[in-house]
This record gives C-alpha cells, sequence and structure tokens, in this order.
C-alpha cells in the first residue's frame, strides 16, 4: 500500500463524509418539504400560525395584560420547543427510510442523525430569526435586548438536542417502544421545558427543582436576552454546558453501537 | 484488489447467535470475474454486503485497494420516495461523480423514459434493476459487485449489459452471485461454492459446480 500520511487519510475522510452528508441533506430536504405544494415555505408558516393563533386566543382571553410583551414571548418559546422537539423526534425515525440508502459503503448511521440535526436545527433557527425579523418590522416584538445572550441560549439549547437526538435517535434502532415513549415523554415535558412560564412566576421550592432541567435554562436566558430587565431569570450556563457533554459521550457511544450491529435489508 | 482476511459475521437473532461465516479469506485481483455459488441462506449476499463496505464484518479485516459498486441487487441503494432522479443526483453525491454527464448516460441505458421523474417505490424491480445498472456503469468502478440481478430485463437490455459490462468493460472486476448456471458459466473465469459456513474455491467455474451439485 502506499504511504499516507494520517492527516492526508483524515482530510479525505472528511471531505467524503461531508459530500456524504450533503447528499443526505438534499435527499432530506425533498422529502421533508417537498416539491409540490408551498415547500419550503412551511418552515415559516406552521410556526407562524401557531404564534398568531396563540397570541389571537390570548388576547381574546385578556390575557395579554402580563407584565411581558405577549408575541415576543409567545414565538420565543414556541421557538425553542420547535428546535428541541423537531431535531430530536426526527432523529426517531431516520433509520428507516433511509435504510436503503446505506446500501452505499459511505453512508453511515452517522450520517443519517447528522444531516437530520443539521436541517432541523437550521430550520428551527431560521423560522425564528425570519419571524423575529417581520414581528420587529410590523412593530409586535420590540428590539432584543441582549443579542449575545439570544445566541448562547440559542446555541445551548441546539446542543442539548443534537446530544438527545443521538440518544434517542440510536435507542429507537434498538427498540421499537422506544421512538413510541419519547412521544409521550415529549408531549409531557412540553409544559415543563420553559417555554410557557418564567422561571420567577415560580414559588421557590418549584423554581429550585425546575433549574435541574436543562432546557428551563436555556429560554431563562433567551428570555433574558429579549427582555432585559423586564424579567428576572433564572439560570445557570455552566450547568447547561457540563449537560450537554455529559450527554453527548453516550449519544456518540449509541451511534457507534448501532452502526456496528445495524443489519442489512 | 480486494481482499478479505480472518472474517467473520455474526447476526443477533432471537434465539442467540447466528455465525453466517466464522473464519473467511478471499482476494479479489483487479480485472478479475468470479461467481459464487451457494444455496438459499447459505450467505452470499451477506459476503457481497461485506465486500461493499455496507456492512462491518464482526471480526477480522475487508481492505479494498480499487473503487467498488454497492451490490446491484433487487432491493436497496434507492429511497423509495425520491424519484429515479433525484437518487441519482444523491448516488452522484455520495460517490463524487459529475451529476451533469451521469444523468444523460442513465436517462440512455436505463430507458426509463418518463418514469425517471416517478418516485422509485412505483417502479417494477427490473426497472429498478435498470436504474442501478445504468448508474453504476455511469460512475465506473473498478468493481462491480452483482447480486442476481443479471438476469433482469428483455433480450434487448441483456444485449446491451452484454456489450457495456462484459465487452467494453472487460477489464474490470466483477463478483456475480447467482442460481442461474449459465450466468456464472458465462461470465466467470473462477467460482467459489459457500457452504455451511466455509468459502470453498475453485479455480474454474466446472469444478465448482461439481462440487456444488455433489455437496450442496
Amino acid at each position: 500500500m502506499s504511504a499516507v500520511l494520517p492527516e492526508q487519510k483524515l482530510v479525505r475522510s472528511l471531505r467524503i463524509q461531508a459530500r456524504v452528508i450533503g447528499a443526505l441533506l438534499m435527499r432530506e430536504i425533498i422529502t421533508r418539504y417537498g416539491r409540490h405544494n408551498i415547500g419550503f415555505l412551511w418552515l415559516f408558516v406552521e410556526p407562524m400560525m401557531f404564534t398568531l393563533g396563540v397570541l389571537a386566543l390570548w388576547t381574546a382571553l385578556g390575557l395579554h395584560k402580563v407584565v411581558l410583551p405577549i408575541v415576543a414571548f409567545t414565538l420565543s418559546g414556541y421557538a425553542s420547543v420547535l428546535l428541541w422537539r423537531n431535531t430530536i423526534n426526527r432523529c426517531g425515525n431516520a433509520v428507516e427510510p433511509n435504510r436503503a440508502l446505506m446500501h452505499h459503503r459511505n453512508v453511515r448511521i452517522i450520517d443519517l442523525y447528522v444531516s437530520r440535526i443539521i436541517l432541523e436545527i437550521s430550520g428551527a433557527s431560521i423560522s425564528f430569526l425570519i419571524l423575529s425579523v417581520v414581528f420587529m418590522a410590523t412593530g409586535l416584538v420590540g428590539m432584543p435586548d441582549d443579542l449575545l445572550k439570544i445566541l448562547i441560549a440559542w446555541f445551548l439549547l441546539a446542543w442539548f438536542s443534537l446530544d438527545m437526538a443521538l440518544i434517542i435517535g440510536s435507542l429507537s434502532v434498538l427498540s421499537e417502544s422506544v421512538d413510541r415513549i419519547w412521544h409521550v415523554v415529549s408531549y409531557l415535558f412540553l409544559p415543563l421545558s420553559g417555554a410557557f412560564f418564567m422561571v420567577d412566576w415560580l414559588p421557590t421550592y418549584a423554581q429550585e427543582l425546575v433549574l435541574w432541567i436543562p432546557t428551563v435554562n436555556c429560554t431563562e436566558l433567551l428570555r433574558e436576552g429579549l427582555f432585559g430587565n423586564l424579567v428576572r431569570a433564572h439560570y445557570s450556563v455552566g450547568y447547561v454546558v457540563l449537560v450537554n457533554m455529559l450527554l453527548l459521550l453516550p449519544g456518540l457511544l449509541l451511534v457507534r453501537y448501532v452502526g456496528l450491529h445495524l443489519e442489512g435489508e | 484488489m480486494i481482499e478479505l482476511i480472518n472474517v467473520a459475521k455474526q447476526y443477533r437473532i432471537r434465539h442467540g447467535i447466528h455465525t453466517v461465516f466464522s473464519d473467511l479469506n478471499l482476494k479479489i485481483a483487479p480485472g478479475e470475474k468470479l461467481g459464487i455459488l451457494g444455496r438459499n441462506g447459505s450467505g452470499k449476499s451477506t459476503l457481497i454486503r461485506l465486500l461493499s463496505g455496507a456492512e462491518l464484518p464482526t471480526r477480522g479485516h475487508v481492505v479494498r485497494r480499487m473503487s467498488v459498486s454497492w451490490p446491484l441487487a433487487f432491493g436497496g441503494a434507492f429511497q423509495g420516495s425520491l424519484t429515479g432522479l433525484d437518487n441519482i443526483r444523491f448516488i452522484c453525491r455520495v460517490y463524487g461523480a459529475d451529476i451533469s454527464s451521469v444523468v444523460p448516460a442513465v436517462e440512455e441505458f436505463a430507458e426509463l423514459g418518463r418514469y425517471l421523474r416517478e418516485p422509485v417505490k412505483t417502479y417494477s424491480s427490473g426497472m429498478r434493476a435498470r436504474l442501478a445498472f445504468a448508474i453504476s456503469l455511469a460512475i465506473e468502478f473498478d468493481c462491480f459487485l452483482i447480486d442476481e440481478v443479471i438476469s433482469v430485463g428483455d433480450a434487448r437490455f441483456h444485449a446491451k449489459c452484454q456489450t457495456e459490462l462484459f465487452e467494453k468493460r472487460k477489464e474490470r472486476a466483477m463478483v456475480i452471485v447467482s442460481h442461474e448456471a449459465h450466468n456464472i458459466r458465462e461470465h466467470c473465469d473462477r467460482a467459489c461454492v459457500l457452504h455451511a459456513g466455509k468459502l470453498h474455491p475453485f479455480p474454474d467455474v466446472g469444478t465448482a459446480y461439481a462440487f456444488y451439485n455433489a455437496n450442496c
């Protein structure tokens, strides 16, 4: 065999992986958003309809008298849910529809997850960004207080979603029940995720409890970035970073395990 | 060259572990045409998938020093909800081939007409096999792995495969798995028989068949 330096091998492998993930991204976009109908626009239309619906409901019920700007609160909450829920859910069913594509040697299970994770994180981010800009332009939402805090919160939430997506994704290959149980858990988790409340509204004992939930810390930081001094946010960036690092390891190990044991069609 | 070194493959099944092979060695030289004989369930397709790298061995090593196609088989390789054209684009991207030159070549060879723009799940198995052959020929591999699909299609498609695969690309290596004796006899220089987890090599197809008929 010709002598190949390890770095050259690494560069070659990375190039192949980038090519495969690029191909999978195109493939996912076609089936996720389709070529018919309004296609890619669903990315914004779906959360926009939801936010506007909730807004109408809350206005009709007279709930908009709460201290916070309700549109920005709803939008940031729904965008966060969209980020973690779609990213994790889409990995729960990543392998089966793509199984035939794994006949191509370089298409590995990690590529299926990574392409779906990239697509969902970008989708949720673009949708949040565009809706914020639209709402800001129409005056429904004010200018954010601290953009950096928003970016950090979004990054931490995306990282958490990636970890969970790898774990739930590979576990659901090992057992079909995992995907079903996850769907139930994600519904039950919805009100606890921090999307629809501020920690400060809760009694002290409950505050300590919910702050164990990583996503709550993220939404708190996100709201502080949006509203500044209007809110008293409770969070710990260090805690979320720690949890995210700790969850990444089992995620990667599980993907590796599943990749070695996955059988052909 | 492709080399299998002490390869073992096991599957976890409901009742324990099924060992397909425990210690398999095989070398395929550039340009060589190898036939694989074996009964249903003897592990022929598993062997092809290990050669292609679509599956990893439980133990041992697979060394690939030439470009190897994916297993050209009745199932697999295509995503059903995507159109034939989208599948071509996907495969081109994965193998780093030029889409703009592959697409017309496939259109001409596969003769799928308007169906190229329909989802692959609406194709017959013959149409899928034609698409698979057409793409693999357009991408140009050093070694083609052919799992049973050699006998698909009508006489016209046969004639085309004969020219494109066995005449124009006769310097390429090929591994052919088939139940049908005449396919392997026609196209292979030598053959191996896969029987009871062992691979028995034979220098020519005739002796391989004699062994196969006597033992399998």
